[in-house]
């Protein structure tokens, strides 16, 4: 039926251009269907930052003290948004390697659509439900008394900065979906996310950590992005005598940026292993 | 030979894991029309075949053609043209049924209008129209699969590919892929499909390629690869293991081939020519000599024999998927 045939494959490049755009979007709306048709899901994956706000502001809260001085469940807040941009690499990586198990990467594969799209929609997607993640957190947060007292176009450019850093995890998730077996071993991708998003200045300041931990804390990618977060938000930002420290606002542009000139070419390269 | 009147024409074709050979000089001609099976043992090649001809895995050496065009040079033409379900169902799981063929028809770029009205069509021609507004979780293996099916159909593909379509569903299951796959084929869809069960060949393929080690060993419709077998086979399965010698004799007069005795389940059987003449000559024999029968029947040669006869050793699955898939008899 060669009806139902509309082109050949054979596409002017603006034509190209355009499916690579509509392709991924459809692939995107299909993720975003997924969160009305089981909005609980946002729940559950919000549970772990909300259930740590309140354990760390409330029952070790009164314990905490932040270097520098200020109220420590100002500080907390923006380390949470940190935390759940950080630990959301988990998310793609998990929609990856149920795609790529179930068959439906291949299919994608088997189908004339642009090659690109299933990689776009998911990241398209995914920077969506961070969005709506941050926008449940950032009410949770006022609800609970955070303020941002740096003024509209700094609060917005710390959400932008939050993001940025999703963004880039974007690409670590896609190349160890790509490189995890199967459902379960995703499962143990916790104990990775884990260390990453804590050994930061989400909970404590690095400069109360032991001296190499603390540095390792403080040049985690996780630590500039809070940390520059926090500048803009007018929230007490502990700042250590460190060089990175004191340069939080470079590296949370900086550090995204290497991870995604480091990781797309290695997930386009696990992509492409695919065909083997 | 010419290209045209082939849906699927491999020549030679080379796939190399590390060593290992997957595919070691794989030649297939399909007519269009046809439904053509590829059975083979576990680790045969298979899949490997089907995904170098869906343009999933680049070959290494040979050539292809599908629907008239070279799947390496013209793999996006190629995709236009073929339907592919791999071995597991490849639906979204959170997604309705219909949400789940909408989506393919836009990526199959045919406008939100008519990927709504195609995926109505295929929601009936699949039995799916109750379920279209259910998640696809709540299906049935069957119904499932059967959504996969739609979901490569919805370009009306001249060649359809089927990686093991029923790997993996109850009997109930994969009569109704079976079905559906039937329905497809009286469409004019080519079909090629692989199986490790060979009733599913012999059920649904008009011709059947067998492979082993990467390469086609026999390529011939079904009933003529059970023909090399040998015709009908007599068996009798007695009460008494201690008559088996009796029996034996008295299939050996009627038998146009050695008999063979298995003990363990006191059972004989021989390849018979006149078949109804020999099972009432065994069976008067039988009963005159005061011996307990506990069946006696004639049966054809099943493709799990051909495949013994072909390659030397049985089309057994290694052991990880016979555990995996024990609830599906083969």
């Amino acid at each position: 039926m060669s009806t139902t045939i509309l082109d050949d494959g054979v596409d002017a490049p603006e034509r190209r251009m355009y499916w690579a755009l509509a392709d991924g979007w459809t692939v995107a709306r299909r993720t975003l269907t997924h969160l009305i048709r089981q909005p609980a899901n946002i729940a559950w994956q919000l549970g772990f930052p909300i259930v740590s706000v309140l354990l760390f502001g409330y029952v070790f809260g009164s314990a905490m003290s932040v270097p520098g001085g200020g109220d420590y469940r100002e500080y907390l807040m923006p380390g949470m948004f940190g935390m759940t941009m950080a630990m959301g690499f988990m998310n793609t990586a998990y929609a990856v390697v149920i795609d790529t198990t179930k068959g439906v990467t291949d299919r994608f594969r088997s189908m004339p659509m642009a090659p690109s799209a299933p990689v776009t929609g998911r990241g398209l997607a995914d920077i969506v439900s961070a969005s709506v993640d941050l926008l449940v957190l950032a009410v949770t947060a006022l609800v609970i008394g955070w303020r941002s007292d740096g003024g509209f176009w700094a609060t917005l450019a710390a959400f932008g900065l939050l993001l940025w850093l999703r963004f880039a995890l974007i690409w670590i998730g896609i190349w160890i979906g790509l490189m995890t077996p199967n459902e379960e071993a995703a499962g143990s991708l916790f104990a990775v996310a884990f260390p990453f998003a804590m050994i930061s200045s989400v909970f404590v300041a690095p400069s109360q950590m032991p001296d190499w931990l603390g540095a390792v804390a403080a040049w985690n990618p996780v630590s500039s992005t809070v940390t520059a977060a926090r500048e803009l938000f007018g929230n007490p930002a502990a700042l250590g005598d460190s060089w990175i420290e004191q340069h939080a606002m470079l590296g949370a542009i900086v550090w995204p940026l290497a991870i995604t000139l480091v990781f797309v070419p290695l997930a386009v390269r696990r992509f492409q292993r695919l065909s083997r | 030979m010419s290209t045209s009147s082939h849906a699927i024409l491999a020549e030679g074709l080379q796939k190399r894991y590390g060593e290992k050979r997957a595919l070691d000089g794989f030649d297939l001609a399909v007519p269009q029309g046809t439904v053509y099976g590829l059975l083979g043992p576990n680790g045969a090649g298979k899949t490997t075949a089907v995904r170098i001809l869906a343009t999933l895995v680049r070959l290494d050496g040979g050539r292809a053609e599908v629907a008239g065009h070279d799947v390496v040079r013209e793999a996006r033409k190629v995709r236009r043209r073929i339907g592919f379900t791999g071995q597991f169902t490849a639906v979204d799981e959170i997604l309705t049924g219909r949400q789940n063929l909408l989506m393919f028809g836009r990526l199959f770029h045919l406008g939100t209008a008519r990927a709504a009205a195609r995926a109505d069509e295929l929601l009936h021609q699949f039995d799916l129209a109750e379920a279209a507004d259910k998640g696809t979780k709540e299906y049935s293996g069957g119904m499932r699969r059967r959504l996969d099916l739609a979901a490569s159909m919805i370009l009306a593909p001249k060649v359809l590919f089927l990686d093991e379509p029923t790997t993996g569903l109850d009997p109930r299951g994969r009569n109704e892929v079976w079905t559906a796959v039937r329905s497809l084929v009286s469409g004019g869809t080519t079909v090629l499909l692989t199986t490790q069960y060979l009733d599913e060949a012999d059920q649904l393929a008009g011709r059947v390629a067998v492979i082993d080690h990467g390469r086609v060993i026999a390529d011939d419709t079904p009933a003529a690869l059970k023909r090399r077998v040998g015709g009908d086979q007599l068996e009798v399965v007695l009460e008494e293991a201690v008559d088996l010698p009796v029996a034996l004799q008295a299939l050996a007069r009627v038998a146009a081939g050695r008999p063979e005795v298995d003990e363990k389940h006191r059972r004989v059987t021989a390849p018979v020519e006149r078949r109804v003449a020999a099972l009432t000559d065994v069976a008067r024999a039988l009963q005159d000599e005061g011996i307990g029968v506990e069946d006696i029947g004639l049966r054809r040669p099943t493709l799990d024999e051909v495949f013994l006869r072909l390659t030397g050793h049985k089309a057994e699955p290694e052991q990880a998927v016979a555990t995996e898939r024990t609830e599906v008899p083969a």
